[in-house]
């Protein structure tokens, strides 16, 4: 195996390479994504190797996009659906969370619907309140759907190839500020199955639980933690339904504390839930409270000073950690 | 239904109006863009080059009491609908000057002060907004007017004919003009849709639709002005497609080679911002130092702006924190 190193993007290009190569059901439509190769680039190439029929460019319809998407999942096809921005998923909601959601249940387990929404969310550049938001709770609170947020690109061209094999409807959340990231992608098949965390960096002292673009910045909070004298162990659980319970409570286990860091709002997210699982599963093995890093309660704001401070920064990591290393005699 | 005859002779203070907040859009997105080339704003903007006419003339038709919706493009219906050029460059610079406290940005901004809904970044969403305010209007047994700005690119969202039909079944004092550009981003209408003449789905639900060319910012006041009469007679709403083209790309970061060249030169020969002023001296009888004069006082007007924004008050994260503790 060599060293190859690819970006986020090209590794998620190659996905869509290999595996519509491999099956013909597999079409992608959405803006500007055929001929111009998408805002992110990720699409580039896919017009002129698989054609107009499977790649299409789209109208400004979000709404009847993702239902045509998942009719034609529920008709067997495997279709995926771009939307720019997971902002403008919201219109379409009806379509995910009443539609893709509930048909396997509502047909006795017949029905099945492969699936895929391909957005990506998060801050960055002051794009502002309406195109920066971190929306994976609401998608994780509606059983049937499956949410994906890889962090690097090994991890999002295997995710991505996994997806594209499964049944259910997946929403495969890429963040603005990973496309451009590189690292090592082996050559050959590379298949991610859901539900399988990922310890990015092994740790004795405290476990940093964190996904999509906190994942990099809270590998950077551990690297400076060592110089300190305190191993962190950074755990990506990558699918966030479903999650990787399992190796949560292990890495807890062996760590005794736990910072759980995300960018998205901290009301109703995602780190209050796994901290609810720690706690009511692993109670016993914790020296200190579950901390959680998160986003203000707040839409971003363009000002780019305010925007960081609505998001968890290393600073704030390293602070939780220093808490809750703190704590530890009763 | 095209609309051609020229009612009666314009006023010379009409003619003025029109030209001077079509120079002042002008101005505000050509040096905006060189502010932005200087690192100095930040996120999206999406320049009105080329489409000036259409803000220019229609919210010249309005009155105080009339609102208007806009959109991602949404400077020059921020400058049109009176906001002052201060407290926009305050805006794109992030300052607490700024309209909207630097929270907003380009995409979202607005003189609320001014009936303005605001910019908006989510494409379609202007058209329902702005059938709230008229209904507002309704409810309260008000005559004001609200003028949606909307896009071709949004004529393909749902949110086009849910809200135009809500409008059309409650005889709201609703106007629809649909800048059509041509383009969503790099997508052709054409590729985008069957029937390109986007007015006739305000006819297939019975709303009263004309198609113009939004290039001629006169013709655009007398099309929103016969409109806004007919509104105030219960005679809405009506839809009105107006064509353009931009001068740019779609944002400050698209150099859009997917434009035509030709097409391109002949919407620049068509140039708004030229016919305001072509006007304004023939049919106005302005004299050159009179538009040499109008001009100056916009240019200087930008340049002071920047100047009071570079030395404006930077927002404090603390007052921001107190703004959202109850989010
Ligand atoms: C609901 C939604 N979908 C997609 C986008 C991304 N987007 C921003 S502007 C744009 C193209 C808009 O074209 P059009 O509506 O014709 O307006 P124009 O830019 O031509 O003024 C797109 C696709 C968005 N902002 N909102
Ligand atoms: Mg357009």
């Amino acid at each position: 195996m060599s060293d190859r190193e690819l970006m986020y993007r090209e590794a998620l290009r190659e996905a869509l390479f290999e595996e519509m190569e491999l099956n013909d059901e597999v079409f992608i439509i959405g803006e500007g994504i055929a001929e111009r190769g998408g805002s992110y680039k990720v699409t580039e190439g896919l017009l002129d190797r698989f054609g107009a029929g499977r790649v299409r460019d789209t109208p400004i319809s979000e709404a009847g996009m993702i239902g045509v998407g998942v009719g034609a999942a529920i008709a067997g096809s495997r279709p995926i659906v771009e939307i720019l921005y997971v902002d403008f998923a919201m219109l379409g909601m009806d379509m995910i969370v009443n539609q893709a959601a509930k048909f396997r249940l509502m047909t006795g387990g017949k029905g099945r619907v492969p699936f895929i929404l391909r957005t990506q969310g998060g801050t960055g550049g002051g794009v502002a309140a309406q195109h920066s938001q971190s929306l994976e709770a609401l998608f994780y609170h509606i059983p049937g759907l499956r949410v994906v947020m890889p962090s690097t690109p090994a991890d999002a061209k295997g995710l991505l190839k996994y997806a594209l094999r499964q049944d259910d409807p997946v929403m495969f959340i890429e963040h603005k500020h990973l496309y451009m990231n590189k690292g090592h992608v082996p050559e050959g098949e590379l298949i991610i199955e859901f539900g399988q965390a990922d310890i990015k960096r092994e740790g004795t002292d405290v476990t940093l639980i964190a996904w999509s673009n906190m994942v990099p910045r809270t590998l950077e909070a551990a690297e400076e933690l060592a110089t300190m004298g305190i191993s962190a162990e950074v755990l990506d659980p990558r699918t966030l339904v479903p999650l990787d319970r399992e190796a949560i409570l292990k890495s807890v286990a062996k760590t005794n504390r736990c910072v759980i860091v995300q960018e998205a709002v901290r009301r109703g997210g995602i780190a209050s839930d796994i901290s609810s699982i720690i706690q009511e599963e692993a109670f016993y093995d914790l020296d200190a409270p579950v901390q959680i890093v998160a986003g203000l309660n707040t839409p971003i704001p363009f000002n780019l000073v305010l925007e960081q401070a609505s998001v968890p920064q290393k600073d704030d990591v390293i602070a939780a950690v220093q808490s809750v290393l703190h704590v530890d005699t009763f | 239904m095209a609309k051609t005859a020229r009612p009666n002779t314009p006023s010379k203070e009409l003619l003025e109006k029109l030209f001077t907040t079509a120079f002042r859009i002008r101005n505000f997105e050509s040096e905006g863009i060189k502010l932005y080339r200087q690192g100095l704003v930040r996120g999206y903007f999406h320049p009105y080059l080329g489409q000036e006419g259409i803000a220019t003339g229609a919210c010249a038709a309005l009155e105080d009491r009339d609102y208007i919706a806009s959109t991602h493009r949404g400077h020059g219906h921020c400058i049109a609908q009176g906001a002052e050029v201060g407290g926009m460059v305050a805006e794109l610079l992030q300052k607490e000057t700024g309209y909207c406290k630097g929270y907003g940005g380009s995409m979202h901004i607005a003189d609320i002060s001014r009936n303005n809904l605001g910019a908006n970044g989510i494409v379609g969403a202007s058209t329902p907004l702005g059938v709230g305010a008229a209904m507002a209007s309704q409810v309260r047994g008000s005559d004001a007017v609200t003028v949606a700005f909307s896009t071709d690119g949004a004529s393909n969202n749902g949110t086009f004919l849910e809200s135009l039909n809500l409008a059309a079944i409650w005889n709201l004092n609703f106007i629809l003009i649909v800048e059509n550009n041509q383009y969503a981003v790099s997508t052709k209408l054409e590729e985008a849709t069957r029937e390109t003449e986007l007015y006739k789905r305000g006819e297939a639900i019975g709303v009263e639709s004309h198609r113009i060319d939004g290039n001629d910012p006169l013709l655009v006041y007398e099309t929103v002005a016969d409109a806004v009469k007919k509104c105030r007679a219960g005679l809405g709403p009506i839809l009105i497609e107006a064509v353009t083209f931009r001068h740019s790309g779609h944002h400050v970061n698209d150099p859009g080679k997917y434009m035509p060249e030709e097409k391109l030169a002949y919407y620049k020969e068509r140039d708004p911002v030229d016919r305001a002023r072509d006007n304004f001296i023939s049919m106005g009888k302005a004299a050159a130092s009179e538009v040499e004069a109008i001009e100056a006082d916009i240019k200087a007007e930008f340049e002071a702006a920047v100047d009071a924004a570079k030395v404006a008050g930077e927002v404090t994260v603390e007052d921001f924190q107190e703004f959202v503790a109850d989010y």
